[in-house]
């Protein structure tokens, strides 16, 4: 056993044994992790994805802020029960630009990775003041308070930037234009051509019922409504990328 | 202060503004306090050349800390069984669960890691805590990382990173607060009169390395200005969510394990008055531990977006760590070798045994767990849950507490505890605690994984979500009553820790004595 007794020169030096430890934990992460930014097939290119508008981002940040993320999964996994109660499982393209994911862990609530376009905009505010009054069962906080909340945008451009420099392929089109295109997506009338342009499939309306104002009912409506609907599972061709 | 003033004027959002108002006001209050603070005397206020003025305030805030978090704990319970009990918006369920989870881990287990391991490293090298006030630096550095992170949990600053919630600017001050700890921790080590690095050293070092690196890679983010609290991590989706779980599962593996098997590698010999069973075991046990440990991440990610390889290397290591997580639960569990029948007499004992049995069993489970096959039950339902608080109350609680009970009498030079009943009637509590959670959560985990994907014999599925969510009541119900227990033996722990400070000693009947045993004839 002389490899066991060569641990005593580990034993007195602590440098060595705080490199030591170090070298050998680093080991598993690089293997795993580094490679994913390598490999193409980590993420496979899908037709529809696009960065989020300025209101479904400010809608992902109320998401994030109030936790949502602790009781609902945005992760439809490859099983028949999942696909037939959420939909097509969810690829890794579908969230290529969320910083950060929001898979989430648990699902004291059901999936939303495909919420978009299941509800109308008036069941998801009803839904949000009053969750019982739709949903007997349900056990979810009321969020009447995001109806009464006028969305704080003034940073937008900026939150924008932010994602453009971690890698969101926004355009100073889009960052210069932000302020406007938030404004537009939650106008009835509004002219809207040039935020479809730029975020195609984007829904728009007076999500929350109040035209006089956008608040953070609005935004957090507009993000669900978006949720899963980008890829068109029609035209999908999930064989495209085998070798 | 003044800067945090500065930044609260000059806040971009208003959850910002407020939150660095609070910073202005703690760091107010701290100064004020230290000024009228009498200087320590040297001699008085540190036993035997030791420093242990981290240690002994270290000691009562473990106490309030766990008070606190099983408190939030039980309201988080409650709140899933009794959706009335969501107080929107600071207090909805969104917001109190990483207030719970953050103050259970972070709050008191970390101020029981960092008071530990500074008791344990003076007395295992028999030398002083390098640094001098460098050591109050990290203990109250800490406590404000503590203090930001739960206010801004309740203001809605997250990154919504789980177990890593605080935004960019605590972050960093975290980072700073970690560097010196590992500096105070390292140069006591290397000042050391001992030739030997005792073994729970090597657990408390690598925890403090590792936590370093993952904190520092997983919370790597782009602020949106540096006068506003928001920001947006690096990495997105598939790398962001692999690289938040090999933070994740390595914040149990190093936070809630490595760090502990350091406190049971100390305290658990020394209540016994035993010498560690196996330095051999230990030796494997340690490099096999921390090696392995950080390749099981993906093991939270089965059947997602992840690639299958990653899966099924995060499964293969996962059931791989098995093996030197039960070598730790030997060697603590048969340290008590020819002293087994302290069982009886000592219920600090008891206390520390029955937490290397939790950490054994949930080492099992969690491999377990790990199998895809299973998993694809097991995720995103309670019996995740369950596990946890198996790991969490029953082994990192129980041998934190069995810790806190061996300390207090010899930081205040007390003869013994007030009462040693007491202690036991804390063990039967939290035990019984343990017991109903895991059981109900292992129930209502599986049945709702099950109900999730019950078919009918015509193909069609038996039950909508809101049914599967009704089925749940009673077991959040009972699952509340689990925790209460346990946070009723905490009560009954911080009024006998208090006792004990106080030099109070209370009459009672001795716990059983050593049978006194026949000789054969």
């Amino acid at each position: 056993m002389s490899l066991i007794e060569k641990h005593g020169i580990i034993e007195r030096n602590a440098s060595l044994l705080l490199v030591g430890s170090l070298l050998v934990v680093c080991i598993g992460g690089l293997v795993e992790i580094t490679p994913l930014f390598y490999f193409q097939n980590t993420i496979e290119k899908v037709e529809g994805m696009r960065p989020y508008s300025p209101l479904e981002l400010a809608g992902r940040d109320i998401y994030i802020r109030e936790g949502c993320y602790v009781c609902h999964s945005q992760m439809i996994r490859p099983f028949r029960d999942e696909v037939e109660r959420y939909g097509n499982y969810s690829l890794a393209a579908e969230s290529m630009y969320d910083h950060p994911f929001q898979w989430g862990s648990k699902r004291t609530g059901p999936d939303l990775a495909r919420v978009g376009g299941r509800y109308s905009n008036e069941w998801q505010v009803q839904h949000l003041t009053d969750p019982r009054s739709v949903v007997p069962e349900s056990i979810m906080p009321s969020y009447a308070f995001l109806a009464k909340a006028t969305l704080d945008y003034d940073t937008i451009g900026g939150m924008l930037q932010a994602n453009a420099t971690v890698g969101v392929p926004y355009t100073q089109d889009m960052i210069d234009n932000a302020s406007n295109d938030l404004i537009a997506q939650a106008t009835p009338d509004a002219d809207t051509s040039a935020v479809a342009d730029r975020y195609p499939k984007a829904v728009f309306g007076d999500f929350d019922g109040d035209s006089q104002r956008i608040t953070e009912m609005d935004a957090l409506v507009a993000y669900l409504q978006m949720l899963g609907t980008l890829v068109d599972f029609d035209s999908y061709d999930a064989e495209a990328n085998y070798r | 202060m003044v800067g945090a003033f500065i930044m609260s004027a000059l806040a971009v959002d208003d959850a910002f503004r407020i939150h660095m108002g609070i910073l202005t006001l703690i760091l107010g209050i701290g100064v004020v306090v230290a000024m009228r603070l009498p200087a320590p005397v040297e001699g008085v206020a540190h036993s035997a050349g030791y420093m242990d003025g981290p240690v002994r305030v270290g000691s009562i805030l473990t106490v309030f800390w766990g008070i606190i978090g099983f408190t939030v704990g039980l309201v988080a319970a409650l709140q899933l069984a009794f959706p009335e009990l969501n107080f929107g918006p600071w207090l909805n369920f969104g917001r109190i669960r990483p207030l719970h989870t953050s103050a259970v881990i972070f709050a008191f287990g970390g101020t029981a890691l960092i008071t530990t391991s500074f008791y344990v490293v003076q007395r295992t090298t028999r030398a002083r805590l390098f640094g001098g006030d460098l050591a109050w630096f990290v203990f109250w550095g800490y406590q404000l990382f503590i203090a930001l992170a739960a206010t801004g949990y309740l203001l809605g600053i997250t990154q919504s990173r789980e177990y890593a919630e605080p935004e960019w600017y605590v972050d960093l001050w975290l980072t700073v607060v970690w560097v010196a700890y590992l500096v105070v921790f390292l140069g006591t080590l290397l000042k050391r009169k001992e030739p030997h690095i005792y073994v729970a050293n090597w657990f408390y070092l690598a925890f403090i390395v590792t936590v370093a690196l993952l904190h520092v890679v997983n919370n790597l983010a782009v602020p949106v200005s540096f006068f506003g609290s928001r920001s947006y991590s690096l990495f997105s989706g598939v790398q962001d969510a692999l690289t938040q779980w090999w933070y994740g599962h390595n914040a149990v593996g190093f936070f809630l394990t490595a760090g502990f098997l350091g406190m049971m590698y100390y305290f658990l010999p020394k209540q016994a008055e035993r010498p560690v069973y196996s330095y051999r075991l230990s030796i494997i046990h340690f490099w096999a531990l921390i090696f392995l440990y950080i390749w099981a991440g993906p093991h939270h990610l089965h059947y997602t977006a992840l690639p299958d390889w990653a899966q099924t290397l995060g499964m293969v290591f996962s059931i791989m760590l098995w093996m030197p997580s039960w070598g730790g639960m030997i060697n603590g569990l048969m340290t008590l070798r020819g002293a087994w029948d302290k069982m009886r007499t000592d219920p600090i004992i008891r206390m520390m045994v029955i937490a290397v049995a939790f950490y054994g069993m949930s080492t099992f489970e969690g491999p377990v767990m790990s199998i895809k096959s299973v998993n694809a039950l097991s995720h995103y339902t309670d019996w995740t849950i369950g596990h946890v608080h198996s790991g969490a109350l029953g082994w990192v609680g129980m041998i934190s507490f069995g810790a806190i009970y061996f300390l207090v009498p010899r930081l205040w030079g007390r003869e013994r505890l007030y009462s040693l009943r007491m202690v036991n009637w804390h063990f039967w509590l939290a035990t019984l605690g343990i017991v109903v959670y895991a059981a109900v959560m292992w129930v209502s985990g599986i049945m709702q994984g099950l109900m999730w994907r019950e078919y009918d014999s015509q193909g069609f599925l038996v039950y909508s979500f809101a049914e599967s969510v009704a089925a749940m009541h009673p077991y959040y119900v009972m699952r509340a009553a689990g925790g209460l227990l346990y946070l009723a033996g905490g009560l009954v722990m911080a009024f006998n820790i208090a006792m004990t400070i106080a030099g109070r000693v209370r009459t009672e009947r001795p716990m059983p004595t050593p049978a006194q045993l026949q000789p054969a004839e």
